[in-house]
């Protein structure tokens, strides 16, 4: 599976307030810091595969563990319409 | 009063940068809403901001702390440089919103906009039944282009907001209007109870709703949240003309966005220029930065500091922000009192005078028109 923002969402590094957020229409998110990790690697052709191996060399951590968190935060995600596909 | 505040001493800190900026880019525009949200005294082409203008406005805007610029007029589209404005705003960084009635944008100027860059469309529809909506926007064949338009926009992968200003004499098809938000494939729908401010209140007794009709529309906008959950996003403006408590209007007075208006003056909420003794400054003498945190404007309403009678120590006071200056002083004469919305104003009791008299029938609203002009009444 290949993740993607949905059209009018995308990611956005708020420099006036040190922090990531998401642009949505009429609408800011706040991601935690994981959420930006993995959205930072969203980007319409790495498969969720591809993003949990480089999330778990990146932290050096268990890559089962990881792949649970992302896809239970990539569902979340896909909830609220920021992702597609 | 603003006198007063200039002979303070300035802020020695700068507040929290603004999220949101509206452009109005111009006052301009075919439709003839009488609930339209600009001033009487709308600016003349002649007076209009550059391309260069906003192109500096946009970078000045995204170097605040500017997250998301809302394009709106009048009608955005009657300017010809949209697509260029567009561009500039995208590559400073912002996210662009376009506010627009749908009725001057071919299916090339939507690609071209797509293509410089536009996230967003927001498209205004007066009412699900076709008559009705000609009429109240004051433009026949407006509602059968704006369908056109929003079809437009969803082939060239655009998402939109379908908006709806709601009052009396459409709000009984509020379900009509949910349904064509559905059709439409829009991904949010606003229903917007009109504010009653500039054109607004010259056509107040023929918009306040009934409290059946207030009443029953809210139920079905809950009822339908939960029924078109994760397809479609319903955000409900209520009015205050029934509330108890004053909406924290623009987030507070000068802590979430900025509004330019097509001249170039910096102003905290779309309405400001209805109140007296403001003195506003332009972005053509000033930085949108400087205006933000020294503006005379901008300073008079911001905090706490200028509330008194039931706003002063109250607890809720940082929550709604006093409510709405605009409404304050359209009520009441005075810009500086408690929002008569709130249940603790002592002039309260004017809401209901208003609802009690709003019983005009339908037609006769005065249209939104340029001073000078004539054109036939609805």
């Amino acid at each position: 599976m290949v993740p993607q923002f949905a059209r009018g969402h995308r990611l956005h590094q708020d420099k006036a307030r040190k922090r990531w957020v998401i642009l949505a229409p009429e609408r800011v998110f706040e991601p935690d810091e994981i959420a930006v990790e993995v959205l930072l690697l969203v980007d319409g052709v790495r498969t969720v595969d591809q993003i949990v191996d480089t999330l778990a060399e990146k932290f050096a951590a268990p890559r089962e563990a990881i792949k649970v968190d992302v896809a239970a935060m990539l569902a979340d995600l896909h909830d609220r319409q920021v992702l597609a596909g | 009063m603003t006198t007063q505040i200039m002979t303070g001493s300035l802020p020695d800190t700068s507040p929290p940068p603004p999220v949101g900026l509206l452009a109005e880019l111009t006052h301009r525009c075919p439709l003839r809403c009488p609930y339209c949200s600009n001033p009487l005294a709308l600016a003349e082409q002649a007076a209009e901001l550059t391309t260069a203008d906003w192109a500096r406005v946009f970078q000045e805007a995204a170097d605040l702390g500017v997250l998301q610029l809302h394009l709106s007029g009048g009608e955005p589209a009657a300017r010809h440089d949209l697509v260029a404005l567009v561009r500039h705003a995208a590559q400073a960084g912002l996210y662009t919103n376009l506010i627009t009635s749908g009725v001057m944008l071919d299916a090339a100027r939507i690609t071209e906009l797509a293509e410089a860059g536009l996230d967003h469309v927001q498209l205004s529809v007066q009412d699900s039944e076709p008559n009705s909506a000609d009429r109240i926007a004051g433009f026949p064949g407006g509602h059968a282009r704006k369908l056109a338009f929003a079809r437009l926009v969803t082939s060239a992968g655009l998402p939109f907001t379908l908006n709806a200003v709601v009052h009396r004499q459409n709000l009984d098809r509020l379900d009509e209007i949910v349904a064509l938000a559905l059709e439409l494939g829009a991904k949010r729908l606003e229903v917007a109870h009109v504010q009653y401010y500039g054109w607004a209140l010259l056509n107040r007794d023929h918009l306040l709703p009934t409290r059946a009709q207030l009443d029953t529309a809210s139920d079905l906008v809950a009822h339908a949240q939960t029924l078109h959950r994760g397809r479609l996003t319903i955000d409900y403006v209520v009015p205050d003309y029934y509330a108890t408590e004053p909406k924290p209007c623009m987030g507070g007075w000068g802590r979430q966005v900025m509004v330019v208006n097509p001249a170039g003056r910096v102003l905290p909420c779309h309405a400001a220029e209805s109140l007296p003794g403001l003195v506003f400054d332009t972005v053509r003498d000033h930085s949108l930065a400087h205006i933000w945190t020294y503006s005379e404007a901008f300073l008079a309403y911001r905090g706490v500091a200028w509330m008194r009678g039931a706003c002063q120590g109250c607890p809720k006071a940082e929550q709604d922000w006093g409510g709405c200056r605009c409404q304050a002083f359209a009520l009441t004469g005075d810009a500086n009192v408690t929002d008569p919305a709130c249940r603790l104003s002592p002039d309260h009791h004017l809401l209901d005078v208003a609802v009690q008299r709003a019983t005009a029938p339908i037609g006769n609203f005065t249209y939104r028109e340029r001073a000078g002009t004539k054109k036939a009444r609805g």
